[in-house]
Order: structure tokens, then sequence, then C-alpha cells
């Protein structure tokens, strides 16, 4: 193995909609077992740069590369293939509102390798009792409250043990108990499985926790890189205020 | 403030030329209606095939539909008859009203009626359900988890109404025949047996058979435009709405028009 493995890259990746200029030459590697922490004000395009990342969003200039591929070059089955590999968070935790907790989880079983209705069973119990929901097991997601509904999306995204996990604003609408909770299994996940991570987030504390290295997003670049330290004690006014 | 200034022109603008931009939007859409059905037969015939959901979605499009159709169909009948039995009258030729009756049903009513209820309840309710799997990004979670939405969400829910319309269709035709059966007996004193001893006489083949195949053009015409036009939604919750309404406003004109083309082969065939 070689000593750093880069787990996902953006070179010059650029983005607009329409005259909308989200991402201007963007750039960024992460490496194996890294948790990075994207910071920017709302609307500075965090979810737009992960959703390139997966291929949900087609960027207009750059490359991406996930995995070691290139993810605009790869054919639909391909890419589904690769996607089984990552987990991802939704901002909005998009859970599928006509089935129930258990066949949300269940849901993203499908097509990895077959297992049996135990094991299946196993593995979503665990992934609920990581994030303190088993007994939402049988709600609906219209039954839950917003926290929840993230926490179950959490459940969803890490249960397959992907290489690399994407989340937007894991810890958004919780509350500071149950947040640093999260911030700390996101934590054992990265210590587990040495799975790479990239993390957005408002919440100074959960960024103090998880970060290994923190990049803020500004007139979509990279504004400023480094670790937590470096970043708080930033001269810069803007950067210092985001740890405020 | 510049915003409003902005929106301003672009209503100057747009109403300038909205004629020549309906009819390029018009064309646009047909265009990507088209694609849609494209992409619908591609991945319609590659394995793997959801048959589960294909299921449950035949049950929740025709099973729960049921009930609708069924009064629809008897009230269908019933009124039919009792509003053709005058005119019959005059003639002298009330003994014809089983037959009349029945053939406008089987060849013309049953299936435009049943069509046109199926798009108003299936067609916006599929609508509506895609339009907010989009805007709740669901469908773009399927697709992080290396799920195939469209062969999960659109082929399911365009097959199942594909195959259950006609199944509608034949049960509200059977039911509106007993509308009118008990319409006939309203006024007269027909037994069942005579009467649909008289339905059948003049039922042919020649009847049946076209008007059953075009309803499977009609499932398929309320099925790919309400999954076009709830896939394709992207205006937040406001979509929601709109694609509801224009799956059921685009559903029912190309029930018409198909239907249209439908009597013109017929008839070509016929004689
Ligand atoms: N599908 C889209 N169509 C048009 N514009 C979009 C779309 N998605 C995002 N944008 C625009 O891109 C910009 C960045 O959006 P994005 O969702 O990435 O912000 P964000 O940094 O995640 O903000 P927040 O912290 O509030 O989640 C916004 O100005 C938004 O208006
Ligand atoms: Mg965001």
């Amino acid at each position: 193995m070689k000593a750093e493995t880069i787990k996902a890259e953006v070179a010059h990746l650029n983005k607009s909609f329409g005259s909308n200029k989200v991402l201007l030459d963007m750039n960024f590697k992460i490496r194996e077992g890294e948790n990075l922490v994207v910071l920017g004000k709302s609307g500075s395009g965090k979810s737009v740069l992960i959703k390139c990342l997966i291929g949900l969003i087609e960027p207009d200039e750059g490359e991406i590369f996930l995995l070691g591929e290139n993810v605009q070059d790869l054919e639909r089955e391909a890419l589904n293939i690769l996607r089984k590999k990552v987990g991802f968070l939704f901002q909005s935790a998009a859970l599928y509102d006509s089935k129930t907790v258990k066949e949300n989880l269940e849901f993203h079983l499908r097509g990895s390798k077959t297992k049996s209705k135990e094991e299946i069973d196993q593995l979503v119990l665990e992934a609920l009792q990581n994030v303190g929901l088993e007994e939402a097991i049988d709600k609906m997601p219209s039954e839950l409250s917003g926290g929840m509904k993230k926490r179950v999306g959490l459940a969803r995204a890490l249960m397959l043990k992907p290489e690399l996990i994407l989340y937007d604003e894991p810890t958004t609408g919780l509350d500071p108990i149950t947040s640093k909770e999260i911030s700390r299994l996101i934590l054992d996940v990265q210590k587990k499985y040495n799975t790479a991570s990239i993390i957005i987030t408002h919440d100074i504390e959960c960024a103090r926790i998880t970060a290994n290295r923190m990049i803020i997003l500004k007139d979509g670049k990279a504004f400023i890189e480094g670790t937590y330290k470096e970043l708080s004690e930033s001269g810069d006014e803007w950067v210092s205020s985001f740890f405020k | 403030m510049p915003a409003e200034i902005k929106s301003k022109v672009k209503q100057v603008e747009f109403s300038e030329n909205s004629y020549l931009k309906k009819a390029k939007s018009f064309f646009e859409e047909a265009a990507l209606v088209t694609m849609f059905c494209g992409r619908f037969f591609k991945e319609l015939v590659k394995p793997p095939y959801e048959f589960a959901e294909f299921i449950k979605q035949a049950y929740l499009v025709g099973y729960k539909s049921f009930p609708l159709v069924a009064t629809t169909g008897f009230i269908m009948g019933l009124v039919l008859t009792i509003q053709s039995r005058p005119t019959l009258a005059t003639f002298g030729a009330e003994s014809w009203l089983p037959a009349m009756v029945a053939v406008s049903i089987v060849r013309e009513i049953g299936p435009v009626i049943t069509a046109l209820i199926f798009a108003g309840k299936v067609g916006s309710g599929i609508g509506a359900e895609l339009a907010s799997m989009k805007v709740t990004e669901q469908i773009d979670a399927m697709e992080v988890a290396g799920i195939n939405p469209f062969k999960y969400i659109v082929v399911t829910r365009v097959m199942a109404a594909t195959l259950m319309l006609p199944i509608l269709v034949i049960a509200a035709d059977a039911i509106a025949l007993y509308g009118s059966y008990i319409g006939v007996n309203l006024k007269g004193d027909v037994s069942f047996h005579l009467f649909f001893l008289k339905v059948f006489e003049k039922l042919t083949f020649a009847d049946v058979f076209p008007a059953t195949i075009k309803t499977v053009f009609f499932g398929f015409a309320v099925g790919i435009i309400s999954c076009y036009k709830g896939y394709n939604s992207n205006k937040g919750t406001e979509g929601v709405g709109l694609s509801a309404n224009s799956a059921v406003v685009m559903g029912s004109l190309t029930i018409f028009i198909m239907d249209m083309i439908a009597v013109q082969i017929t008839s070509l065939f016929s004689k």
C-alpha cells in the first residue's frame, strides 16, 4: 500500500447555474482515513460540491476522481458500482417516505453482495443502534422529528461501511448532546474502518471533534486550508469569525 | 430594486414572442417525452426486473382505483340507458335498447370515461408523488445508493398503468352493462337472461377487441406522461402541484387524441 492513497480529488472544478457562479476553480484532495471538514457560508456551494463529487450534478469544467476513477468518464453501470462504495448523507436526510425506517435502510442494501435475511436484520439494527434509534425501526419517516430523520439518514449512509463518506451537515437540527454523540460516531467510524470523510458543517464543535483538516469555501474556491488549530488561530478576521 | 426591474424585463420579453415560445416549448416537450419513452423501453427490457415493486404498484394503481371506476361505470350504464330510451321509443325500437347501449359502452364510452377517470386519479397521484420525491431528494438518494431510480420508479409505474387500465375498463364495461340492465328494468320488464342475450347478439369481436387494445395505449399514455411530469419537476414544492395538474391535463388530452386516431384506424378495417 502506498503511504498516501487519495480517496477523492477535485481539480479545477467550475459550476454555475445560469449567471450564478457557484464553484470557481475549486481544488482539493482527501486522503485515506482522513476527515476533511468543509466550512462556508450558506449558499457558498458546499452541497453542490459534494453532489458534483458523487455525480448528481454535472460540473461545467474540471475533473473529479473518486476512489481512483474519473467520475465523468464512467458509464452508468460502473458509476453505480462505484457509488455503492460511497456513503452519502443528504442535508435533507432524503428518506423514502413510502417506506418504514427499516425498509429505508434495507433498500440501500439491495444489490450489494447477497446477504441472508438475518445478516441484513443484524446490519440494520446495528446501524440504528449506532445513532440511538433502534426503537424507531418500524416507524414511517413522517412520524419522525427532523433530528431523528437526520440520524436515520446517517445510519443509512454508514450502514455499508463505505470507503468514503460524504456528510452534508450531519449535526444540523440536533441538540448539543446528540450533536456531540454524532460527532463522536463520525470519529469512531473513521477510526474503526479507516474511512475517509468529507464533513460539511456549520457546527464548530463538530468540526473541532472530527476534523483532521479543514477548508473554508469563499467565492467558489477553497479560501483557506489547515487544521482546526491553524484556522481557529488565523489572523484573518473573516476566517476567525467562523470560530466564534 | 434591480431584481424587480429584471423580472419586469423578463415579462416583457416573454410576452413579446410568447406564441413563438409556446410553439417552441411544445415541440421541445414533445421531443423530451419521446426521449423519455425511449429510455423507458430501454430500461424495461434490461434486467434485473423490479417485480415486487411492479406488483405493489399494480395493486395501488389497479385495485385502489376499482371502487371509483366501478361506481362511475354503473352510473354510466344506468344513465345512458335512461337517456336513450325516449329516442328509441319514438321509433318503437325499445327492444334495441340493450344492444345499443352495450355497443356504445363497449366501443367508446367505457374505455374513454374510465381512462379519463384513471388519468384524474392515477395520473395526478403519480405526478405528485414523483415530483415530491424529486423535491425531497429521494430520487437523488436512490442514485447515490447505486439504484437505478428510473427503473425502480418509472418503469414499474408505467407498466402498472399500462396493464391495469385494460382490466379496469373491462370491469367497468361489465358493471356498466349491469347498470344498463337495471336502467332497462326501471320502465320495463326484461329478464337478466334476455338482456344479456340481446347484448351479446349485437356485440361482436370487432367491437370488443379494438376497444381493449386502445385502452392499453391509454394506460401507457397516462403512466408515461405522469411519470415524465413528476420525474422532471424542478420547481420545489410549487412544482408538485404543477406536475400533478399538468399530468392530468396532458394525459386527458392525449387520451382524446389517441381515441380519435384509434377510431379512424378501426373504421378503416371494419368496412
Ligand atoms: N439545482 C440548482 N439549480 C440552481 N441553482 C442551484 C441549484 N442547487 C444549488 N444552487 C445554487 O447554488 C448555490 C450553492 O448552493 P448550495 O446548496 O451548495 O449551498 P450550501 O453551501 O450547501 O448552503 P447551505 O449551508 O445553506 O446548505 C446557491 O446559490 C444555490 O442557489
Ligand atoms: Mg448545503
